[in-house]
């Protein structure tokens, strides 16, 4: 096909481009995905049965800020790698903000904790599970955001699904919480944190080849 | 079009109104980048059917992919980052050692390629201000670089006559070239 033909077809076809597409693509992948995740819990695992009672602790606020504030600042650089050139910049580091925050509170407790009550404190009662099904959680939330990147355009294609991939660890986490009884600040900053960076390093390995275009 | 600072302006205003649907400012941007990308790829590549074929690539890419384009940004660098993405994409795909391009937006839009570009097409307007005969000779002897006696055999006319009518058909081409300047 001659370039003239070629761009001739491209200019007879030109609909009109929404705003903040990109954002609407993402955020299409990642609702459709946590809906998924969400039905997942409910049928796999449950709601934890004493839901009500918790929304009126500490850790359980504690629990979400984490998960959605990871997940916020996640978008937001998802939103920057799926373009041309696009950079992490600063944001990544924002990205850091929570686990280092969640990190330095883990510290604290343990600190001020007798010394036979710490272990107990960072093991909980489901450690030897819960990186597990946060990435299992993660999973749907992941297809989803690989599927509004493949028709993105990032170029740094490793960065990008690494950050995808820790914002579905973000959202599958955020799902998790509504089953996880766990309340300790260090079994948070553990194991919550094992699950989410295990998806950012499975984003990390696929981006090459699932993001090409 | 001689720097990229106006380059930006004149295609980010087209690029504005392609998304809000104008297909005719769609066309001409995608005509005027077209240039563009051929000579970033030429140069890097050759003139070659791989050239062309990865400019086509581009074009494609940056139309099922024109909603990644943040009108806040300059549409020279959005164009630049996906011309040099395929760039790169191609000689991972043929195994060369990608030598990763150390460029940027003003290798696609700087002076060099877009005035070479667009003083060939200059040449061609002003060609056909030329009465027929003239620019047939100037063609042959100029551009396509027949000799004298080749082109006097062509057009059935003496040596002498094709070098009157190549040496006539330059000055007034050269004032042409002159007024046009002055506009």
């Amino acid at each position: 096909m001659k370039t003239d033909d070629l761009i001739a077809a491209l200019s007879a076809d030109v609909a009109p481009v929404r705003p903040r597409a990109v954002a609407l693509r993402l955020a299409f992948g990642l609702a459709a995905g946590i809906a998924v995740s969400a039905i997942i819990m409910m049928l796999w695992l449950g709601p934890r049965p004493d839901l009500m009672p918790a929304t009126h602790t500490m850790p359980f606020w504690m629990k979400f800020f984490y998960a959605l504030t990871i997940a916020a600042f996640g978008f937001a650089l998802v939103d920057r790698l799926a373009r041309p050139g696009g950079v992490a910049g600063t944001l990544a580091l924002l990205l850091l903000a929570p686990v280092a925050f969640m990190a330095a509170m883990a510290l604290y407790r343990l600190m001020e904790a007798p010394p036979d009550a710490r272990m107990p404190m960072m093991m909980g009662q489901s450690a030897r599970v819960c990186a597990r099904n946060i990435v299992i959680l993660s999973l749907p939330v992941f297809v989803g955001l690989f599927w509004g990147l493949r028709r993105l355009a990032p170029t740094r294609l490793m960065l990008a699904g690494a950050v995808a991939g820790v914002l579905a660890g973000a959202a599958g986490t955020f799902i998790y919480e509504f089953h996880c009884t766990e309340s300790t600040a260090a079994f948070v900053a553990i194991w919550y944190t094992l699950g989410i960076a295990l998806m950012g390093a499975l984003g990390a390995a696929l981006g090459r080849a699932l993001l090409r275009w | 079009m001689r720097n990229v600072v106006e380059a930006e302006a004149e295609l980010k205003a087209l690029m504005l109104r392609a998304r809000g649907g104008d297909g005719a400012a769609y066309a001409a941007l995608l005509k005027t980048l077209q240039g563009h990308l051929r000579a970033y790829y030429a140069r890097r590549l050759g003139r070659s059917a791989e050239a062309e074929d990865l400019l086509q690539e581009t074009l494609i890419a940056m139309h099922s992919r024109r909603e990644t384009y943040d009108p806040s940004r300059p549409l020279t660098a959005w164009v630049h980052a996906i011309a040099r993405y395929k760039l790169i994409d191609y000689f991972r795909r043929h195994k060369r050692r990608a030598e990763d391009p150390l460029d940027d937006a003003d290798a696609l839009f700087g002076a060099e390629d877009a005035s070479a570009a667009e003083a060939h097409l200059d040449v061609e307007r002003v060609l056909h201000m030329l009465p027929e005969k003239t620019r047939r000779l100037i063609r042959d002897v100029k551009i396509e670089g027949l000799s004298t006696a080749e082109a006097a055999a062509r057009h059935n006319i003496s040596e002498s006559a094709v070098k009157v009518g190549v040496h006539r058909g330059l000055k007034a081409l050269g004032a042409k070239l002159g007024e046009g300047e002055g506009e």
